[in-house]
């Protein structure tokens, strides 16, 4: 039916299949959408926020999805700057990652202000004094960024491509692109680092305050280093579930156990980094304050020491020494454990910088205070994941995301011989096939 | 915010944020300019690019 769209020299499952897997993404996404105009309309007593927790499950959610989007960035830092060639097979998929997890931050935002219609507010009554209105500039710059960098591969769709405009475009587009990836790469940074910094100029919070470089805590530092780390190791994660799921392998190796290579080493520097940071903290900043590091784990039914050795050890050292070291880093199960390790480590980072920090009693008075999020903050974080699921599957079917793909997964070009099974099996109910045979044959003739 | 409103202040502050708000949307804008005008051109040509 949509054959007409589906790029060239590459298989794609059945229609039916495909609106089945829409459907069910698509009920999600209805529920986040119920959720989210009831937040609109009713206002933020719909969430489980009070005076503890203004920040909650949505500003976790956001600072982990920017985080794990950090691998379009970096990515494209190293295709675009430093010239790694081989990434160029992934750096679409990269890209359309980081566009998903940058828009659905974006999105979180817009429901977690309470009042969207003055969302304009923070840049032109902008707090010249605030690491927020910094993250919100280049948060919002670089969103335009990733789409200026996705643009490009939805014109590069098979019937788009044919209008000479949109052809010229999108080959300009490629031109130029070193030039807005070195913009992204700034933007990034910028905003990355100033999340951390949220958490580490909190001075009335003694578990999150650091000391740091002129205005930049440490932790401003850390944000930007951790999501350029674990960034790329969500980008591979997920072409990993891709192929899984799709069944065919769509990059070669070669380039994920470079990218992987490259997120090791990112990954073990990261976290001697942090090492040294958590031992400063627990021995200088902390005490100094009044505090010894251990009261910040204790007393409580959730927040224990294992949530430290967690972060810096199980999702912190192990995946970074496996994808360092070349036969754990080219095993395919060693490597997904740990690619998934360190995007769990990066999450629970983000949790403890958010969650724990307000968890944290500050007066002598206060107790440990634990959070619930009620359904419509559940509802309303899960609906950025199925707006995400939807988005690749529209992508993934339409748009020519993995230039490694034809090569990886030849199609038999038409022949006489073959040509009776092929129509076979297109009866059996996999039209697409018949229909990329079909289109394989003028290219093979 | 510009310098012309109300709100505007000159110093340090307003001029690192700002400056660097401006200086990032000018050199996306002026990408993106730059990109559609020589496709326009590219397209009155006839001719069609490769990549």
């Amino acid at each position: 039916m949509d054959s007409a769209l589906i790029p060239e020299g590459v298989k794609r499952c059945p229609t039916w299949k495909f609106l089945l897997a829409l459907a069910i993404a698509g009920a999600v996404l209805l529920w986040g959408v119920v959720a989210m105009l009831m937040v609109w309309f009713k206002g933020l007593n719909q969430t489980n926020m009070n005076d503890y927790y203004g920040f909650a499950l949505w500003i976790w959610a956001d600072l982990a999805f920017i985080a794990l989007g950090g691998g379009a960035f970096f990515t494209g830092l190293l295709r675009y700057i430093f010239g790694i060639k081989e990434l160029k097979n992934i750096i679409n998929y990269a890209v359309l990652i980081g566009f998903i997890c940058y828009s659905s931050a974006l999105l979180i935002l817009a429901i977690d202000i309470g009042q969207p219609l003055r969302g304009w507010f923070i840049f032109w009554h902008a707090n010249v004094h605030s690491m927020l209105t910094e993250v919100a500039f280049c948060l919002s710059c670089y969103f335009a960024v990733l789409c200026i960098e996705y643009l490009p591969l939805v014109l590069e769709n098979r019937q788009l491509d044919k209008v000479p405009f949109f052809h010229n475009l999108s080959h300009n587009m490629h031109e130029t692109m070193a030039v807005f990836a070195a913009t992204g790469a700034f933007l990034s940074f910028f905003h990355q680092g100033s999340l951390g910094g949220v958490a580490g100029v909190l001075f009335g919070r003694p578990f999150a305050f650091r000391t740091g470089i002129n205005i930049w805590p440490w932790t401003f530092f850390l944000f930007t280093w951790s999501a350029a780390a674990y960034g790329p190791c969500f980008t591979l994660f997920i072409t990993w579930l891709t192929e899984k799921i799709t069944g065919k392998k769509l990059v070669k190796d070669n380039v994920v156990e470079l990218l992987a290579k490259i997120a090791g080493w990112m990954i073990i520097t990261y976290v001697v980094a942090k090492i040294i940071d958590t031992v400063y903290w627990a021995t200088v900043t902390a005490p100094s304050l009044g505090f010894k590091w251990t009261f910040f784990y204790s007393d409580n039914p959730l927040y224990g020491k294992w949530i430290l050795l967690t972060e810096i050890v199980l999702c912190g050292i192990v995946p970074g020494l496996l994808l360092i070291f070349g036969p754990t880093r080219r095993n395919p199960a060693a490597r997904v454990i740990a690619l998934l390790l360190g995007v769990l480590g990066v999450s629970l980072n983000r949790w403890v910088m958010v969650l724990q920090v307000m968890a944290v009693p500050v007066m002598s008075f206060d107790k440990w205070v634990l959070y619930y999020p009620s359904w419509q903050e559940v509802a309303t974080t899960l609906l950025p994941v199925a707006y995400g699921v939807i988005l690749i599957l529209i992508s993934y079917r339409y748009l020519p995301i993995f230039p490694q793909e034809p090569e990886l997964n030849p199609i038999a070009p038409y022949t006489p011989a073959n040509g009776a099974e092929a129509t076979a099996g297109g009866q059996a109910g996999d039209e697409s096939e018949t229909e990329a045979v079909g289109q394989a044959a003028p290219a093979g003739a | 915010m510009f310098p012309f409103c109300f709100e505007w202040v000159w110093d340090m502050g307003h001029l690192v944020f700002h400056g660097g708000l401006w200086y990032a949307l000018s050199i996306i804008g002026m990408g993106m300019t730059y990109c559609i005008i020589k496709a326009v051109i590219d397209t009155r040509r006839g001719g069609s690019s490769h990549h």
